[in-house]
């Protein structure tokens, strides 16, 4: 491999680690937080993408589009997490694995009802449609750069939010110790509903940045949940650094076994999740 | 979800002999029973829906000529889950004493149906699943299909890259059967007349993450990439082919079903590619004209290659029962008519190869303002070469 496609192979790997981050860190801080194992997560994403395709259709703007996509998600996770995830919080893993099974079932054959089975595409937004020369014929589409810098973004602003804002405080603080916050007054259940909306958005915004650049067909959610998983597991589960991290590594593990080592690449992200568990069993940054 | 293992529903059709001048003979008063084994749910369920519309719509077309018989049909969801596959089908040839066995659209399902219906007394046919093996290696009297070979829509290809001065070439697509057989089937034809395959890329199945290997394919530089993609897979690989600006350098060719149910989701992007395959929705013939339009008349929507496939499986089964004068019950009789059938099919008329494989037009189509449009006939009733069948 010459130096250049190193490059673009290297960019193509940041760009798919960073679109895992933000589906995996909705994953990694509600598990974090609420000790709640989410298998529905997928879903959202899903969801997600597919209400990006319908309101592009009835809009025609992606930003606003996107926009209420996201009200729409943080909704979704308010009601499902005061009516159901509610239920689990007394109750062992399996219970949780069984509802949040259930819930992607639900989620898939609403999906099936609403949208049909076809799989559909969303335009790139104009703006954003163009493509920058990058080496010999290859371009590299506006877009995927804008994804990654959003992707970003976004991970400053958890960064900053966790560390640094009051409600970052009481995230930290219910994820080390959650009795201690409700003995010292705070209304635990409250920021529980919070966090469970904003992991519900943060996948679905994930699942609407992505429509653009993925086809949006049934079962994009279980698919992208494993890989999410892998992430999780690197990174360590809860730890939203963990996940960025962990991301980033799957990101580029996956690029380079795809290029260098063709006929393994399908498991080479579990072989180096197995290594990784190896060496540090918890993942790399458990709490 | 739907309810698994259950019989979704039982439909009958058929019109009562009365009136209908066949008074001197006796209806046979059993329906003939047609179980149904398609995907109606899952990432296949639209190429489900379609293909058992289109058969209904055969059947109800013909129902005055079927000698007084009506058609129960028993729906059975596969999910398109090939696990499921053997436990349906022993079902529905044991518990429902099924006539006909209409499915699947996977692969993977078919081989596990074949393995339980291979020299049983009902008749399977296949109305998509493309796999060579069914009417190869595992070929059996009782076994037809109405689609394709995977060898079928794929080998035409090579010779057409050829004459358009195409050298050198990077085939693609998933490792898995259908993908892996319809790039031998390219590069079959291809290589024989000269051409070179520079770099055969295989990913692993369903991954759609393509960037890796398009970097690759823009380095390397061929005259022209042959695909195989399907479905949601096959819309993401045009619009990322596009995205990375290697659609108006290195022209992409690929079988049929790269462009096939797609077209609206890959947008723009699918401007330009050209593909082979037996069918072409905006294909020149009455046949096609009446049956697109009856279709929308009855179903509200658009009818597609499956649902064209599914209607032939339908038109095959009524001219056996009409031939038969209504008596199926000699599955002797019953193989022979349908093997002799010549179905008048939307996409032109085809036959029964030995193999039971029709042997059939396949068309060059250019995609233009978001259609198939034919270009020319790129191979004229084109027989699968049934490698290791010994009927």
């Amino acid at each position: 491999m010459d130096s250049t496609l190193f490059i673009v192979q290297l960019i193509n790997g940041i760009q798919y680690g960073l679109v895992l981050f933000l589906i995996a860190s909705g994953l990694t801080l509600v598990f974090g937080v609420m000790g709640i194992l989410n298998l529905a997560h997928g879903s959202m994403y899903m969801v997600g993408a597919y209400l990006a395709w319908y309101f592009v259709q009835h809009t025609g703007s992606f930003a606003l589009s996107a926009f209420i996509s996201a009200v729409i998600a943080l909704c979704i996770g308010v009601v499902v997490e005061r009516t159901l995830i509610r239920q689990l919080y007394r109750r062992n893993h399996l219970d949780q694995v069984l509802l949040t099974i259930g819930m992607i079932f639900v989620f898939n054959a609403l999906q099936s009802l609403l949208w049909g089975n076809d799989p559909l595409g969303v335009e790139v937004p104009e703006a954003l449609a163009a493509s920058i020369p990058l080496t010999g014929i290859i371009e590299y589409p506006v877009y995927r750069i804008f994804v990654a810098v959003f992707c970003i973004v976004v991970a400053a602003a958890m960064y900053y939010v966790i560390n640094k804002t009051r409600l970052g405080m009481l995230i930290r603080a219910g994820e080390s110790n959650r009795e201690m916050v409700e003995c010292l007054g705070v209304d635990i259940s409250r920021l529980y509903t919070i966090v469970f909306a904003i992991g519900v958005m943060l996948a679905a915004v994930a699942g609407v940045v992505a429509a653009p650049i993925s086809s949006i067909v049934p079962g994009m959610g279980e698919h992208i949940l494993i890989s999410c998983f892998v992430v999780v597991v690197i990174g360590g589960m809860g730890s939203i650094k963990g996940a960025f991290v962990g991301a980033l590594l799957v990101g580029l593990v996956d690029t380079f076994a795809s290029v260098l080592v063709p006929e393994l690449s399908s498991m080479m992200i579990y072989v180096f999740m197995a290594f990784v568990l190896l060496l540090k069993p918890q993942g790399l940054f458990s709490s | 979800m739907n309810k698994k293992n259950k019989i979704v529903k039982k439909v009958l059709v058929g019109i009562s002999v009365m009136g209908l001048g066949f008074g001197a003979m006796a209806a046979d008063p059993n329906p003939i029973k047609v179980g149904v084994m398609l995907p109606f749910s899952g990432v296949y369920g639209g190429l489900g829906d379609a293909t058992r519309n289109g058969l209904k719509m055969a059947l109800q077309e013909h129902a005055g000529e079927l000698y007084g018989r009506q058609i129960e049909f028993i729906e059975m969801d596969t999910e398109a889950q090939p696990s499921r596959a053997p436990e349906i089908a022993n079902s529905l040839l044991n518990k429902e004493r099924a006539d006909f066995i209409v499915g699947p659209v996977h692969s993977g399902v078919a081989m596990g149906m074949i393995k339980v219906l291979k020299d049983k007394n009902t008749i399977m046919i296949i109305p998509n699943a493309g796999i060579d093996a069914a009417t190869g290696p595992l070929c059996a009297p009782n076994i037809f299909r109405t689609s394709f070979s995977s060898w079928q829509p794929s080998y035409p290809m090579g010779k057409i890259a050829l004459e358009q001065g195409f050298k050198k070439v990077i085939t693609m697509s998933w490792n898995y059967g259908f993908g892996k057989e319809s790039l031998a089937a390219f590069e079959e034809s291809f290589e024989s007349g000269g051409g070179e395959i520079v770099k055969k890329i295989l990913v692993p199945f369903p991954k759609t993450e393509f960037q890796s290997y398009l970097s690759e394919i823009g380095t390397i530089q061929p005259d022209a990439v042959f695909v195989f993609f399907a479905g949601g897979g096959a819309v993401k690989f045009v619009k990322d082919y596009d995205a990375m600006g290697l659609k108006s350098k290195i022209p992409l060719l690929g079988a049929g079903f790269l462009t096939e149910g797609t077209l609206e989701a890959q947008g723009v992007s699918a401007e330009g590619i050209q593909t082979t395959l037996h069918y072409a929705d905006p294909l020149d013939n009455p046949e096609n004209q009446r049956f697109r339009r009856d279709y929308q008349t009855n179903f509200g929507k658009p009818s597609d290659l499956y649902a064209v496939q599914g209607y032939d499986t339908g038109l095959m089964i009524a001219s056996a029962v009409k031939a038969l004068k209504g008596d199926i019950s000699d599955q002797g009789a019953l193989i022979k008519a349908l093997e002799t059938t010549e179905v008048i099919s939307p996409r032109g008329a085809f036959t029964f190869s030995k193999a039971h494989n029709p042997i059939q037009n396949i068309y060059l189509r250019r995609v233009e303002n978001g259609e198939n449009q034919v270009i020319k006939l790129a191979a004229s009733a084109l027989e699968d070469p049934a490698r290791g069948c010994k009927m």
